[in-house]
C-alpha cells in the first residue's frame, strides 16, 4: 500500500535526520509555555527570597504553585536540553567528545527533572 | 578571473560588531547561562523537600557573594533571554525581517532587558535585605 505513495509525500519536510522539524517546533512549544511560566516563577522566587525553611515549602506546597512548578520545571529542563544539544552540535567537532557531551546533557537535565517533580511531589504531599 | 577579485569572507576578528550579531550569540549565551541555572533549580528544590539542613546548606552558598552574583547573573540572563525569545517567535511568524525593524525590536529588547533586570535586582536588594 505505501507504495502507492509518492516518494516526495514520504520525504516532505523530514529531511536527513528523518524527524522533520520536530526538535525546531519542540524549542518553540517550550518556549510559549515559558513565556508564562518565566514570569511566574520569577515573582514567586523573589517572594520567597526572605522566607525560612518552613515558610517557603508552605508556600510552594499549596496546590497551584505545585502544579506551576511542577509545569515550569518540566517545560524549562525540556527547553534546556533541546538548546544544549544545539550548542554542541554547532561547536563540537570531535567526534567522541561530541556523543559524550551530547549523552551528559541528556542524562543530567532528566535527572534534574526527575530529581524536581520527586521534590515537588514530597512537599505537595507532605505538607 | 572573476573569483580573485571578490571580497575574502570577514575574518571573526576583524568582523565590525553590529547590535544584530551581537544580540544574536547573546541570546545562546544566555540560554546556556540559564540552562546551568536549571540545575540550581533542582538543587534548590531538592534541598526545599529535603528539609531544614540540607535547605540552610543551599540558603548558605546562595547567600554568599558568589552566590548572590550568580543568582543576579541568572536574573539578568533569564531577562534577555525571556524578551529576546519574544523577538525570535515573532520571526518564526515571518514578521520584523526588515533591517529597520529589526534594529529597533533589538533596542527595545535591550532597553526593556537593562529595566526589568534593574527592577529585579532592585527587588532582589529589597527583600533580601542585602543593600
Amino acid at each position: 500500500m505505501s507504495r502507492l505513495r509518492h516518494p516526495w509525500a514520504v520525504a516532505r519536510g523530514l529531511g536527513s535526520a528523518k524527524e522533520g522539524v520536530a526538535h525546531w517546533w519542540a524549542q518553540r512549544v517550550s518556549a510559549a509555555a515559558l513565556l508564562f511560566l518565566v514570569p511566574w516563577f520569577v515573582i514567586t522566587a523573589v517572594s520567597l527570597i526572605g522566607l525560612d525553611h518552613a515558610n517557603a515549602r508552605a508556600y510552594l506546597a499549596e496546590p497551584m504553585n505545585a502544579t506551576l512548578m511542577l509545569a515550569f520545571v518540566l517545560a524549562v529542563t525540556w527547553h534546556a536540553r533541546l538548546g544544549l544539544q544545539v550548542v554542541i552540535e554547532d561547536y563540537i567537532h570531535t567526534p567522541w567528545l561530541e556523543v559524550a557531551l551530547q549523552l551528559l546533557v541528556k542524562f543530567a537535565y532528566a535527572l534534574a527533572a526527575l530529581a524536581s517533580v520527586v521534590a515537588i511531589g514530597r512537599i505537595a504531599f507532605t505538607a | 578571473m572573476a573569483t580573485q577579485q571578490r571580497p575574502l569572507s570577514p575574518h571573526l576578528q576583524i568582523y565590525a560588531k553590529q547590535i544584530t550579531s551581537t544580540m544574536s550569540i547573546l541570546h545562546r549565551a544566555t540560554g546556556v547561562v540559564n540552562a546551568l541555572g536549571v540545575l540550581a533549580l533542582a538543587w534548590w528544590l531538592v534541598a526545599l523537600a529535603a528539609g531544614g539542613e540540607a535547605y540552610a546548606q543551599f540558603s548558605a552558598v546562595a547567600g554568599s557573594l558568589p552566590g548572590k552574583v550568580a543568582l543576579f547573573g541568572f536574573a539578568a540572563t533569564l531577562v534577555y533571554h525571556l524578551l529576546n525569545g519574544v523577538r525570535h517567535l515573532v520571526w518564526d511568524m515571518g514578521l520584523g525581517f526588515e533591517i529597520p525593524q529589526v534594529y529597533r525590536s533589538g533596542y527595545t529588547v535591550i532597553a526593556l532587558a537593562v529595566i526589568f533586570t534593574g527592577l529585579l535586582w532592585y527587588a532582589g536588594l529589597g527583600v533580601g535585605g542585602a543593600a
